[in-house]
């Protein structure tokens, strides 16, 4: 009787050793610096910023760790200390970020264009129009029930991008958003479109999830207004000011900023996927700012994407001109 | 000939059964007694404790994850043992979500059985601890199956598991974190493989756990 207690004390105290050692071994077991970046999900869900890491960690001796989230969480994240970089696609809420005082050396790396997606036999006879037109004839069907209209309704930067949408077409976000044909998912981006796939609904996407999920035959979707300024996706890169922080790794966000504008870094981006898609997902856009000519794409993004008329204002340079010049 | 640890979905699955073994390892061991001796030990508010126990079984996940990510997240009061993002963190916030599994259900255990067996054992002279030791003994079958169920929903949970973990890649990924994303990044068929490891994991331990107090019993 005695001798099977201190057995099963035993084996207890056995398997805990193994499992505490076990699991510190995963843990413990990497002495590279961490860098933790709060990313967009239409940045990582494509798988994007996997091949992104494994190039980066073959030359630097840095520990890429990425949390994927809504562009509003990563910037909450960010501010309360828990990121050191973001990597998102909404300006204006950059904006706030960098001018609350949390972010610094913002950097535009990529962009792509969103896309009006929708059933193959669009009701509302959108394909091809320009984006506002599109919109005016999308909430006129639907307010004679011939449609649907899904939002991903998380505050996320596609989120964000459809509610400038529908100000740009001259509607009112708040009211029409309380109308029956308004659908809020309020999920990410992938179950957004399966809903609308479901619905027969319209809604906005991202180009990179939308292409994988119609790929994979997942959703039945097509891409009916995929062009025109108003659907311009720009994402940037911006450091965690350290300044409230000592512990953000400041120098090593700066590094993989560097890294993202780099050739070797626009490259990686612009040529992700290529093959498989037949188009690419994103677009490098340093070369565009470099050169500063009159190309379009350069006065769209100064345009939307741009802070008090800079990439990032000078105050928020801390130190690091070289990135801007 | 090691090559085969390299493969990511048994490095998940090995990090999974890890961290929610240690998470119910801890809660056993802070779990256990206190069970025991809320089921041995008649006093005023028992109800109340036990009511309480009772009330956090059905805790959400997402509630205490949001929770504890407030609480480790550096703005946050423990914020200066940067446990955000780390697998310790996980661990910490299972223990806790399934403390109240093993505290109920091993007094509810403790309680079905005789209560003249501890009396029983005091009488011919048995300390406090060795008269628990013999109820715990009489009641071992219900005590495993809290442990197990307490085991089953750490490993199945998600909200915690993403909350303070983040789900990053080679460190804190577990299963159900990995089918959520996979899910997201419409990898259906690479989901369904998860989640088909999840259940087997989850069956036969709870199959041969059963085997195992039945051989006790």
């Amino acid at each position: 009787m005695q001798r099977s207690t201190i057995t099963w004390i035993f084996a207890l105290i056995l398997a805990a050793i193994v499992s505490i050692a076990g699991t510190l071994f995963y843990v413990g077991g990497n002495p590279r610096r961490k860098l933790i970046i709060s990313t967009t999900t239409s940045l990582f869900d494509t798988g994007l910023l996997d091949i992104i890491e494994d190039k980066f960690e073959e030359e630097y001796s840095i520990d890429l760790c990425f949390i994927s989230v809504g562009t509003g969480l990563a910037i909450t994240h960010a501010e309360r200390g828990d990121a050191d970089l973001i990597l998102v696609h909404a300006p204006s809420k950059e904006k706030t970020f960098l001018e609350g005082g949390y972010g610094t050396c913002r950097k535009i790396v990529a962009y792509n264009f969103f896309a009006v997606v929708g059933p193959e036999t669009d009701p509302a006879n959108v394909t091809g129009l320009q984006p506002k037109r599109a919109l005016l004839r999308i909430v006129e069907n639907c307010r004679h029930q011939r449609a649907k209209w899904v939002s991903r309704g998380d505050d996320s930067g596609t989120h964000t991008k459809e509610r400038e949408l529908w100000t740009v077409a001259g509607f009112n976000w708040t009211s029409i958003r309380d109308e029956p044909w308004y659908v809020e998912a309020g999920a990410g981006m992938g179950k957004t479109l399966q809903v609308a796939d479901n619905l027969d609904a319209y809604t906005v996407a991202d180009m990179g999830t939308f292409l994988k999920y119609k790929k994979d035959g997942i959703i039945g979707l097509h891409a009916l207004v995929a062009q025109g300024e108003e659907l311009l996706n720009v994402y940037s890169a911006i450091a965690r000011n350290p300044t409230k922080h000592p512990h953000i790794n400041y120098e090593d966000a700066i590094a993989f900023i560097k890294y993202l504008v780099s050739e070797e870094g626009q490259h990686a981006l612009s040529s992700f996927a290529n093959e498989y898609y037949g188009q690419s997902l994103f677009y490098p856009a340093v070369n565009i700012l470099e050169q500063n000519d009159d190309s379009t794409e350069l006065q769209w993004m100064k345009k939307y994407a741009f802070i008090d008329g800079y990439e990032c204002p000078p105050e928020f340079w801390n130190n690091h001109p070289e990135l801007y010049t | 000939m090691w090559e085969f640890l390299e493969n990511p979905i048994l490095q998940i699955t090995i990090r999974s059964l890890q961290i929610s073994g240690t998470a119910t390892l801890l809660s056993t061991l802070w779990g256990l007694p206190l069970g025991i001796i809320i089921g041995i030990k008649s006093f005023t508010a028992k109800r109340l404790v036990k009511g309480a126990f009772n009330a956090l079984l059905g805790l959400p996940t997402i509630a205490l994850g949001l929770i504890l990510y407030l609480l480790f997240s550096r703005s946050g009061t423990l914020g200066f043992l940067s446990l955000f993002p780390s697998a310790q963190a996980i661990i910490i916030g299972q223990a806790i979500l399934i403390t109240p599994i093993i505290v109920s259900l091993t007094a509810s255990a403790v309680e079905s059985i005789n209560p003249e067996i501890n009396d029983l054992a005091k009488t011919l002279g048995a300390s406090d601890v060795e008269a628990s030791i013999a109820v715990l003994r009489e009641s071992i079958g219900g005590v495993l199956l809290a442990v197990i169920a307490s085991f089953n929903r750490a490993i199945a949970e998600l909200g915690v598991a993403l909350a303070v973990g983040a789900n990053l890649r080679g460190k804190t990924q577990v299963l159900t974190t990995v089918i959520a994303m996979e899910v997201n990044r419409g990898n259906l068929e690479y989901s369904i493989q998860l989640t088909m490891i999840l259940l087997i994991i989850v069956f036969s331990i709870t199959v041969s756990v059963d085997i195992l107090r039945r051989r006790i019993a």
